[in-house]
């Protein structure tokens, strides 16, 4: 058995003496393990950190073996990432999160958004709009999408403005508007808004997407909220706050 | 399945040297033969020793080190900076930090950083001590010495958090070029490392 393929690193765990076991995101065959012969050396180890694209090249005698793994560089951002608080605890929870998918599930599509969303993760105000966007997306992989096309009242889709906590559909402003304290609103940036979300705009979004990821995927699993999540948002806080330099 | 070549006694010893980093099967052999051949001036004094350190290692109830005393040798030294404390893993980084000779400072040890991927939070750290260590006052400076990886400095991010309404300066090691290390031989995450680190002349 052998394959070719793209892989972000999720984690990576020593094996012995030199080895290592590394988890990628690949693009084409989801979450897949394998040992890296010397994966413990210095010029290996930098680029086994989570974070970084690389190519990689599985083989084993059968599949469901772990297989050994050589690694290339492709794109390596976990320097950069693990500089900023924000980078370093939003990494954390990104892989995190992809260790909910099933091993050896293809999801090109999540692949996909975590590489864009890593290119663009180093400046805070991109990262909290992008995690909520990436949170959108996963819940939509594990069968949990929240439906933000149209009012779950009305079957509109014009001037949506919330978010039901119960079913996950958007409520339109006059529909949504009696019972506002019992949603969550709908930062316009998620639905399509041109105007660059606010850090209220994020803290709204991820509180909304924090709520579908504990209720409908974590607790039933057992699982509470990564802590890397809290350490992200209070990082972001800080860094887009007025007089801290982010843009 | 190969023959044993000795008493259960001596697999016994072959089996637990093999469990030591750095020593497989065959070198735990070598170094149990040359045991043998050593008893009186190698093999002795050696249990002898394993013994005495087995009855009185401890971990340092101030810094989470290992030694046979609480506080410990390091805690206790009156000589070191005590305005400064270097937080570091794993008591082996303490070692390196001592061997280099780098500081002459207090230390914390961890015991770890975060990972999710092997369960460790912050509750399996040991940051309760290093808060209360800080907070007590009469520190100048804590000095994060974790490694270059992303979950070394999750943990510093999360430890600079911890300390952060303290008013006590906290700072991290440099990422750059080591000494003697030559660019064409460096991975790219060091030198992209350096490069952003880089400083004025």
């Amino acid at each position: 058995m052998e394959w070719t393929d793209e892989g972000i690193v999720l984690g990576v765990r020593r094996h012995g003496e030199s080895g290592a076991i590394v988890e990628l995101m690949t693009r084409a065959r989801g979450r897949h393990a394998g040992l890296v012969r010397g994966g413990a050396s210095r010029r290996l180890a930098a680029l086994l950190q989570p974070g970084n694209t690389l190519h990689a090249v599985w083989r084993a005698r059968i599949e469901s073996q772990l297989g050994l793994m050589v690694v290339e560089p492709v794109t390596l951002r976990s320097d950069g990432l693990m500089r900023s608080a924000h980078g370093s605890f939003g990494v954390t929870y990104l892989t995190t999160l992809l260790r909910l998918l099933p091993e050896r599930d293809p999801h090109p599509g999540l692949f996909a958004t975590l590489d864009a969303i890593l290119d663009a993760f180093e400046a805070p105000a991109a990262a909290g709009e992008l995690l909520a966007r990436f949170e959108v997306a996963l819940l939509a992989e594990l069968g949990f999408g929240l439906d933000l096309t149209r009012c779950a009242a009305t079957g509109g889709n014009n001037d949506l403005a919330f978010v039901s906590p119960k079913s996950g559909r958007a409520v339109s402003r006059a529909a949504g508007d009696p019972y506002a304290d019992k949603l969550f609103p709908l930062p316009t940036f998620l639905i399509g808004g041109i105007v660059p979300p606010s850090l209220a705009d994020m803290e709204d979004a991820l509180r909304m997407t924090g709520h579908f990821l504990a209720t409908r995927v974590l607790e039933p699993r057992g699982l509470s909220v990564p802590d890397a999540r809290a350490g992200f948002l209070a990082a972001l806080r800080r860094e887009m706050a007025p007089g801290a330099g982010a843009r | 399945m190969s023959r044993a070549v000795a008493g259960p006694e001596i697999e016994r010893l072959i089996q637990l040297l093999g469990r030591m980093p750095g020593l497989g099967p065959r070198s735990a052999r070598r170094a149990t033969l040359h045991l043998i051949k050593k008893r009186e001036t190698l093999m002795a004094p050696l249990a002898l020793a394993l013994q005495d350190v087995l009855g009185k290692i401890v971990e340092c109830q101030v810094c989470g080190n290992v030694d046979v005393r609480d506080p410990c040798t390091v805690c206790t030294d009156i000589h070191r900076e005590a305005g400064v404390i270097v937080v570091v893993a794993e008591v082996a980084d303490l070692w390196a930090l001592e061997r280099a000779n780098a500081i002459n400072a207090k230390y914390h040890v961890l015991g770890g950083v975060l990972s999710p991927l092997d369960g460790v939070g912050p509750d399996d750290l040991n940051l309760g001590k290093l808060v209360a260590r800080v907070q007590a006052g009469g520190l100048d400076e804590v000095i994060l010495a974790l490694g270059a990886t992303v979950d070394a400095q999750t943990t510093a991010h999360y430890i600079t958090d911890l300390l952060r309404d303290s008013g006590v300066k906290v700072t991290r090691l440099a990422h750059g070029v080591p000494v003697g290390g030559e660019l064409d031989h460096l991975d790219e995450g060091t030198l992209s490392a350096a490069i952003r680190a880089r400083t004025t002349l």
